[in-house]
């Protein structure tokens, strides 16, 4: 061996050896960054929960999701809360409300001992300031459409009202709230549980940034100051978010658990295995093929209750066959919903013969679409195409999942089975669906929509004519005018009357075929309690509870 | 040496930024966009959004604010988190992605060179064909398939590690196992080759014949030769290796890098689709130029090419 060569060798092994003590030095790194994190005290009362995809954010003016909601319920109260078991409202930061008779001015009295996480007195000017921020045009909130029920606030946040006095929300004092509608809203109270009438701190947002400008960093831990049971202690994307206890929470006495741990895992098998496993005590939703066996084994493990929102699938109205009302009608009549959750689905959904979920604010749709293979064949007959001849080949559109695959070959079969339609299945990646659903490029598209407040409108205003959510290209005077009736309508019984009539005209115009009412299904541990199941799926985590203490 | 490296050095600046100019533009060629949700957004939103991060812009213009900010080491803002910057985002993945494929790069040569340099000794025999035939199953084994068996094995059946997080020494076994296994394997099969090429060339008979320790003749003359397809190889595999593998970090729950960068690309995240991708292009050129040193180290030929 050669001088050099000898260096040469020298300077592998070194290399060699250096990446050795580099890389054994890295379990000694992840141990002095795990160091920041504030340490439980031992038998401290900690919820672990899945929480299916990463938060976006924790402001609660910029998100949108489910998953976000469900954070955001720990770390901020609105005025009003919910029974989880009845979704009666209970009093939250407003101890009491005075409703006006001609039902569109709402007086809140606010608790005089709700107090911010740094122990700042919540006031009535925090809601003012909070309602004003999402209404502002420059921060784009998503859900400032929420709020368009009060008076003039759609107006300022399209930038064409400038002045926010004008806009229905007054500071009558520092304990008392006004907020005057446009038209009287049952369902307003129900509404300020949901993350876009949330309250934030006002010195909070300002010290990061300008009240309506996007991505300040005051959601982090540490920034963070909200008014629910829990404030942030962590916040690490993609991984965890930890909650505890808020000492400055008005009703501190009544919260059971000591945090809650957040998980952002999206991937369901994951989450089960974690559940399995004993690392989460709940996940937020269970797969598909893993339903019917903790029924079977496991029935304390798994909760499967009714939750407000239809799965099902949209026709273009603007592309043959679907132009033809009859031949909608149909391809409507010629599926076995029963069959579908029966041997399909399996999740406890039920069958959906229309199109709002039943029992919705004491609404359930009297018109029904029945399974009739019978009568489909005269319909599509008539609209020119016997036993289905000369039908074009007819293509289910839906986003990659494994469920929307087997529920779209079913559909194939029996649309085959019952009209001869010759059915393909055509599946695009999330985004690439939305953009052929939004542009219309597609004939037939699986669907769905979950309500954010529990009230039939929310679901049947899908459908107004040129709606952002409607397409399909439906659009039917008829419809629209008893929808915008029924928004005018101060007299309850009359109101639902008006969508009960808007929902058949729906139904018989067919431009979406409901197939099932979805269910929520999650796994819990036996020991947690408090978790009523009710159709918004919605928690109330001061009522949580585990039994069996851990850290 | 010097000339050879400064040369690949200034190539790497005209790489990056014909990788950059090209998935700027794919990405916003895919169909769909950064703010199409299920719930449609308002249009006077959606138009804010837009003007907000940019987008409302004519495409040239878009591109030339997007590079000049890049120079100034200013990556955006990613759509999917608004109070999170594309530079923070990564520098908070990237270390965990880092770890895990150092662990994993440990993992591959170990087993690798191991079993390769023990099948390489005794050619044909059951010490060959044993080894081999694991690195076979090895190779055609995908991770989705192996990440699940590991877990149901060693943390459901036998309860010895735990089936997710990256925190305790404990949960790194099992990703770390996953991920470096596919190259142990490949690691153990160029290994045997390497060293069955060497091992019968004359000078390796010289030195046996000059009575040295068989040991010092295969780990210390063998060794070098029959290592240079594996470093050929480590160049780009350690590259993966490093900057996170999806599947891993979805199986073992993992946040690491390449799970931001799927989800990314399927949320029509541009700043953090853009920030990914430069960060695994810098990793590939800078690990396959290291690649390229250490083979032109080991053998001169490829220096004077």
């Amino acid at each position: 061996m050669s001088i050099g060569e000898g260096r040469m060798a020298s300077t592998i092994t070194s290399t060699i050896t250096s990446t050795i003590i580099l890389v054994s030095c890295l379990p000694l790194v992840s141990v002095v960054a795990g160091c920041g994190r504030a340490a439980d005290m031992p038998g401290a009362v900690i919820l672990h929960a899945g929480n299916g995809a990463e938060v976006q954010d924790l402001d609660p003016h910029m998100v949108s999701g489910v998953t976000e909601h469900r954070t955001l319920c720990a770390l901020f109260e609105g005025l009003v809360n919910l029974d989880p078991r009845t979704l009666e409202p209970e009093p939250g930061v407003a101890a009491s409300w005075d409703l006006s008779p001609d039902a569109r001015v709402y007086t809140f009295h606010l608790r005089r001992d709700a107090r911010w996480s740094n122990g700042d007195a919540v006031t009535a000017e925090d809601f003012h300031y909070a309602w004003r921020r999402i209404l502002s045009p420059n921060l784009a909130a998503d859900y400032a459409y929420f709020l368009h029920c009060i008076e003039n606030a759609k107006a300022y946040n399209e930038g064409t009202v400038t002045d926010f006095d004008v806009v229905g929300v007054k500071v009558v004092d520092a304990y008392t709230l006004e907020a005057r509608l446009e038209h009287p809203t049952p369902y307003f109270l129900g509404m300020q549980v949901h993350q876009a009438y949330m309250p934030v701190h006002r010195a909070t947002i300002e010290r990061f940034g300008a009240m309506d400008e996007r991505s300040t960093r005051w959601t982090r831990a540490g920034n963070h100051v909200g008014n629910g049971p829990f404030l942030l202690a962590e916040w690490t994307p993609n991984a965890v978010i930890r909650v505890r206890r808020n000492p400055h929470y008005w009703n501190r006495d009544a919260v059971r658990l000591d945090g809650i741990n957040f998980y952002a895992i999206d991937n369901l098998w994951t989450q089960e295995r974690a559940f399995r496993s004993g690392q989460l005590d709940m996940t937020d939703d269970v797969p598909l093929h893993k339903v019917r066996l903790y029924r079977e084994r496991d029935p304390d493990r798994i909760v499967l209750h009714p939750y407000l929102g239809t799965y099902y699938y949209r026709l273009n109205v603007t592309r043959p066959p679907f132009t033809d009302r009859r031949v909608r009608r149909a391809f409507a009549m010629a599926l076995d919903r029963e069959a579908i959750t029966h041997n399909v689905t399996r999740g406890g959904e039920e069958p959906a013969p229309f199109y709002t979920p039943p029992d919705t604010n004491g609404y359930t749709c009297r018109h029904r679409i029945p399974f009739d293979p019978a009568s489909a064949r005269v319909l599509l007959a008539e609209a020119g195409f016997p036993d289905g001849r000369g039908l074009p080949p007819i293509e289910i559109l839906y986003n990659t999942s494994e469920a929307h695959k087997l529920i779209a070959e079913a559909v194939q079969q029996m649309w085959k089975q019952h009209l001869g339609a010759d059915v393909r299945l055509l599946n695009q990646d999330w985004k690439v669906y939305l953009d052929s659903t939004n542009t219309l490029n597609y004939m037939v598209a699986r669907s769905g929509w979950i309500g954010d407040v529990v009230d039939p409108v929310n679901f049947l205003e899908c459908f107004l004519g040129g709606g952002g959510n409607n397409r399909t290209g439906y659009a039917s005077p008829e419809f629209d005018a008893l929808v915008h009736a029924a928004y005018a309508e101060a007299d309850v019984g009359q109101r639902l009357e008006l969508l009960q009539e808007a929902e058949a005209v729906l139904l018989e115009d067919a431009p979406l075929i409901p197939i099932y009412f979805y269910s929520r299904k999650y796994l819990k541990r036996p020991e947690v309690l408090g978790l009523d199941p009710n159709p918004l799926g919605y928690i109330r985590w001061t009522r949580v509870t585990l039994r069996r203490e851990r850290v | 040496m010097w000339r050879f490296i400064a040369r690949r050095l200034v190539e790497l600046a005209p790489t990056l930024l014909a990788v950059a100019t090209i998935t700027f533009f794919l990405v916003r060629l895919a169909p769909g966009g950064p703010f199409d949700a299920e719930r449609q957004v308002q249009p006077e939103v959606l138009e804010r959004l837009k003007d907000h991060y940019n987008l409302n812009a004519p495409i040239y213009r878009q591109y030339l604010d997007y590079m000049f900010g890049l120079f100034r080491g200013d990556l955006g803002i990613s759509f999917s988190k608004p109070s999170y910057t594309v530079t923070e985002l990564i520098l908070l993945r990237l270390p965990v992605s880092l770890e895990l494929g150092a662990y994993a790069l440990l993992v591959a040569l170990g087993i690798g060179l191991g079993a390769g340099l023990l099948a390489s000794l005794k050619p044909n025999s059951l010490l060959d064909h044993a080894p081999m035939s694991l690195a076979m199953i090895g190779i055609c084994l995908p991770s989705f398939v192996l990440g699940p068996l590991l877990l149901l094995m060693f943390s459901e059946k036998l309860a010895w590690f735990p089936v997710m997080g990256w925190e305790t020494p404990a949960d790194k076994v099992l990703p770390s196992l996953t991920l470096g296994a596919v190259y142990a394997a490949y690691i153990a099969r160029l290994t045997r080759g390497g060293m069955l090429e060497v091992l019968s060339q004359d000078y390796i008979r010289t030195a046996r014949a000059k009575g040295l320790r068989e040991s010092r003749v295969v780990l210390e003359h063998g060794l070098r030769g029959g290592m240079q397809p594996v470093v050929a190889f480590l160049g780009p595999a350690t590259a993966r290796l490093l900057t996170g593998s999806f599947v891993v970090e979805t199986i073992f729950w993992i946040p690491g890098l390449g799970r931001d960068f799927v989800g990314a690309a399927f949320n029509r995240d541009y700043p953090l689709i853009m920030g990914t991708v430069l960060v695994y292009a810098v990793f590939v050129l800078v690990l396959n130029l290291a690649a390229d040193i250490a083979q032109a180290w080991l053998d001169p030929r490829v220096r004077r090419a």
